[in-house]
């Protein structure tokens, strides 16, 4: 390749990132090398060229574990957005510099904290000596502690944790690029702030609800520490019974299989989503 | 008047949801300071034997350690990468960008398990499976795509003018690059840098598929012990974490302007 005049750096910038994705691109085509191999019990090897693998993803044990899997990125999703964007909104649209720091600060940290933390935090606060049971208990509300920890119910309240700075970040960007003259034309023909509110604001905002949804999707989807310490083996999802197939059973062949399904699962999920947003964004208008 | 009522109602929300975000980090605030060796709560003693174990417990110090190497690498091995990448990207067209683009933007959508596990997989037959390398090259992998993000703005809002001036001033092409580029772009690239540094000090699912006892991170290190000891020194732990993040971004938000950096400003 001739390095032409106006593109000096071209295959000195090039490289280090074809290395990189080809290296990505190589351990891809491993999982789909092991998915298409024989599981041999008690082998770390995998054996010759087999089907049989993505036969027994059709059993309904992992039927359900994907749809299982999608209820949960779903509920979490839906919660997510509804606590998400009064703070965005509130985030974008305060006067007051240190509530505005103040609610940024209390957003973001979250998300540098690590999966880990955030989930270790709400095992205490969900445990049945946890905070909740004991502030109930001494409040005289209950008697016997209210199961939380081990339930589908927990594993949403922490992954909505999990995601919620994410989606403030995503709705804030969008609802600070609303161009505010908009919601004055509204106000000035008449209509009160709740439906300026709910006919100019919030479709305006739907890029932003878009792009959060669908990265609160892929993150739980990709969650794994909050699913396996707050489900406790209760709760099943994709990437915990990866982690299970590969690391207690040590079949690696059909703990690849799982993946593969669960990679085209999301690309074909967000791919409907943005799909059926685009209608909506469209109305949207944006100038 | 619907006015005020429609702001109260909107205070409470965030009131609620500032509430939310932030009651796990006082609970284990408080756990961290229990002096019994379950779980519990209230606290009926305090004491700080735990902050004491969290600090001298081995596999913590040697997680730590392992983070920092990790973190490191990780880090520098992306700005580099990744700025030269995003470079790549706003100023040539070249034959396959886009689909390159799309490949090292990819760990974005695609969840870490499988990375984590196609790497140990790739590692495992080429001979350097569960070693630094593997750890780095997958946490490479999974920041790179916010790296090229980070850079590629600041890049967007260089004015190209600078350059030209240069160039037509007789400057050589590296020279442009090393006298006008570089120093203008610095900010971008330094943000880019801790940005990757802290995403990969966190990560744990793609570190927990490729690090074995001796490369351990930290998060890692975390994640076995809950499942092994059910007392509180990962309450003292978490809390100094919580602390130590808290600081570093309100320090952040002064200087750096967070709002900014997140593109959350009101444009008008």
């Amino acid at each position: 390749m001739v390095q032409s005049a106006d593109r000096p750096f071209l295959r000195l910038f090039v490289t280090p990132s074809v290395l990189v994705a080809g290296g990505f691109v190589a351990s891809l085509a491993a999982i789909l090398q092991y998915s298409l191999r024989a599981y041999i019990p008690g082998e770390l090897e995998p054996g010759g060229f087999s089907l049989s693998n993505f036969a027994e993803l059709l059993k309904p044990l992992y039927a359900r574990a994907f749809l299982d899997t999608v209820l949960i990125c779903a509920e979490t999703a839906f919660f997510t957005l509804l606590l998400a964007y009064p703070l965005a909104f509130a985030l974008v649209r305060t006067k007051n510099p240190v509530l505005k720091s103040v609610l940024l600060v209390t957003a973001v940290t979250p998300l540098f904290l690590g999966e880990i933390v955030r989930t270790y935090s709400w095992i205490i606060v969900l445990g049945n000596t946890g905070f909740v049971n004991s502030l109930l208990k001494a409040v005289g509300f209950i008697n016997q502690p209210i199961q939380m920890m081990f339930t589908t119910f927990g594993v949403v309240v922490a992954l909505v944790h999990v995601t919620l700075p994410v989606m403030v970040i995503m709705l804030a960007a969008a609802i600070s690029h609303i161009d505010r003259d908009y919601e004055k034309a509204a106000a000035s023909l008449g209509a009160g702030p709740l439906r300026t509110f709910l006919t100019v604001t919030l479709p305006l905002s739907l890029p932003g609800i878009v792009a959060g949804v669908t990265t609160s999707f892929a993150w739980t989807f990709s969650a794994f520490a909050t699913p396996q310490l707050i489900g406790g083996g209760q709760v099943s999802t994709i990437s915990t019974l990866v982690y299970q197939l590969g690391f207690a059973n040590f079949n690696f062949p059909f703990a690849a299989a799982l993946s593969l399904a669960g990679i085209v699962f999301t690309v074909l999920v967000i791919a409907l989503l943005r799909r059926a947003a685009q209608p909506l964004e469209k109305m949207g208008g944006h100038a | 008047m619907r006015t005020s009522a429609l702001t109260w109602l909107l205070r409470i929300a965030v009131i609620c949801v500032v509430g939310f975000l932030l009651l796990p980090a006082v609970v284990v605030f408080i756990a961290g300071f229990n002096d019994r060796a379950i779980l519990s709560f209230p606290p009926q003693a305090l004491s700080l034997r735990w902050f004491e174990r969290a600090l001298t417990y081995g596999d913590f110090r040697h997680g730590l350690k392992n983070a920092l190497i990790v973190m490191l690498w990780t880090s520098t091995i992306s700005i580099v990468v990744g700025a030269a990448f995003a470079y790549a990207l706003n100023r040539y067209e070249f034959r396959l960008k886009h689909t390159l683009e799309a490949i090292l933007t990819s760990p974005l959508m695609i969840p870490h398990f499988t990375i984590g596990l196609g790497l140990l997989m790739l590692g495992t037959q080429l001979g350097f499976g569960r070693t630094y390398s593997i750890v780095i090259f997958s946490h490479v992998v999974i920041v790179l795509p916010f790296v090229i993000r980070s850079v590629y703005i600041s890049l967007q809002n260089l004015d190209p003018r600078l350059e030209m001036a240069a160039t037509s001033l007789g400057a050589p092409p590296w020279r442009v690059l090393v006298t006008i580029v570089l120093p203008l772009l610095a900010p971008g690239l330094f943000s880019g840098w801790l940005f990757a540094a802290i995403l990969s000090f966190n990560e744990f699912t793609g570190s927990l598929f490729v690090t074995s006892q001796a490369t351990q991170t930290l998060p890692v290190a975390m994640y076995n012990y809950v499942r092994e000891y059910a007392d509180p020194t990962l309450a003292a732990l978490s809390t100094i974490y919580i602390v130590i993040t808290a600081t570093l971004l309100t320090i952040a938000n002064l200087y750096l302007g967070l709002g900014k950096v997140l593109n959350v400003e009101q444009s008008r």
